[in-house]
């Protein structure tokens, strides 16, 4: 492979949007109200849609034969490049839906600046996926308001869910040398640049929701280097049981 | 009949026919999805747009591309994936908001994708009644790209394909 980093900086992105996509759909069948699962398929629908874009370019990109299906279904835990964020359970959906926000909130800034990437296939992804993550934000910004600003039951419950998450949120702004490698060719962001434009969104939305942004600063890194909580090794069993157990079923 | 012998503008007439498998009283041009045809060599390449980056009707609509050119002779075809610039509601052709107003489903207003991505509104009249009092129902519908709408005024039911 002569674009190791390349290689990386993709495999990150692909799996962000296909862990996400896969804890999304674990909604259907599962929604607390017709609406509200459709809303959840439609959003994993998105996300596997960009997975497959980001995980074939990567694919091409480390021309050792596999193609997106193998780097989805055949990796294992320690090969997954994503946030944990996005592995943490379901939980109640107003866990969900606070996942939903704060990732949401750094994905439009993020994806707005991968729009001007030097890498032209990110660049489109981008473009396509920043329109669909707006409709998602506004979807995760109504029900953070309209839970947090609504019964006393459903403000406690989404305020626990906003602190439960709010240690995995650092780790999307911390950058290594595979972020310095894509500012210095122009690929990606510094993600730490987007930070401020993110507390700041969050911060309003926060407060316009009467619920209070934790204290806590002490995060929790290490799913961009392949160290997850243990609850990724529960989705990948889920996800990839076919392809383990019949190897290249199709239909 | 071979390759060469069938122009790209008969090729167009060929898509025109081909019908969005979700909203199938369009066709895919109508929706805007072709966005160009063109020859490569020997072969006849067709770039299409994906609504949405999941859309599953996506690869239906390519298989259907092909099927539909073989049919009328194109011998060899190819279907190639135009993420950029990204499909908006502003390319779905006039003739196919018509359609798709008679078809019951409240077509995107042109021009107003920014503005909607951003929490916009404007009014959504019924396809029934044309009354302009009318409540959402959900936003997110039947496919990715379609919100559920209610008539105050008659009580119809009704989709409104969403702009982006």
């Amino acid at each position: 492979m002569n674009d190791p980093q390349r290689f990386e900086y993709v495999v990150r992105l692909g799996d962000n949007a296909l862990v996400l996509g896969q804890r999304l759909g674990e909604w259907i069948g599962n929604g607390p109200e017709l609406e509200e699962e459709m809303a959840m398929g439609n959003f994993a629908l998105d996300y596997i849609g960009q997975a497959r874009l980001f995980l074939s370019y990567a694919a091409e990109l480390e021309g050792a034969g596999r193609d997106e299906d193998q780097l989805a279904f055949l990796r294992d835990q320690i090969d997954f490049r994503n946030v944990l964020l996005l592995e943490q359970p379901n939980g109640d959906f107003g866990q969900t839906i606070a996942r939903q926000f704060f990732f949401e909130s750094y994905y439009v800034l993020f994806l707005e600046a991968l729009t001007a990437s030097s890498d032209k296939r990110l660049a489109e992804v981008a473009a396509r996926g920043l329109k669909e993550s707006a409709y998602h934000l506004r979807h995760a910004t109504q029900w953070m308001v309209r839970l947090g600003d609504g019964t006393e039951e459903s403000h406690q419950r989404i305020q626990q869910s906003v602190d439960e998450l709010w240690r995995f949120t650092g780790e999307m702004f911390s950058g290594d040398e595979i972020d310095r490698w894509a500012v210095d060719n122009g690929v990606g962001p510094d993600p730490a640049t987007l930070r401020p434009a993110w507390d700041t969104r969050v911060n309003e939305v926060l407060q316009t929701a009467t619920l209070t942004r934790p204290d806590n600063d002490w995060m929790h890194t290490g799913g961009k280097q392949g160290r997850h909580t243990e609850h990724l090794g529960y989705l990948l069993t889920e996800m990839q049981f076919l392809q383990r157990a019949y190897p290249g079923a199709a239909w | 009949m071979t390759t060469t012998s069938v122009s790209e503008a008969q090729a167009w007439s060929v898509l025109n026919r081909v019908a969005d498998p979700e909203i199938p009283v369009l066709s895919i041009t109508d929706l805007g999805i072709v966005r160009w045809i063109k020859r490569d060599a020997d072969e006849l390449v067709v770039g299409l747009a994906p609504t949405y980056t999941g859309c599953p009707a996506t690869e239906v609509i390519a298989a259907n591309v092909l099927t539909a050119l073989r049919r009328s002779g194109y011998d060899a075809v190819r279907v190639e994936t135009v993420l950029s610039p990204p499909w908006t509601t502003d390319w779905i052709s006039d003739e196919g908001r018509e359609k798709l107003h008679r078809y019951g489903i409240v077509p995107p207003a042109s021009g107003q994708s920014k503005k909607s991505l951003l929490g916009g509104s404007r009014d959504i009249a019924c396809p029934r009644c044309d009354c302009t009092s009318t409540t959402r129902v959900s936003e997110y519908g039947s496919t990715p790209c379609k919100a559920a709408y209610k008539c105050d005024s008659c009580l119809e039911p009704f989709e409104y394909f969403k702009c982006i």
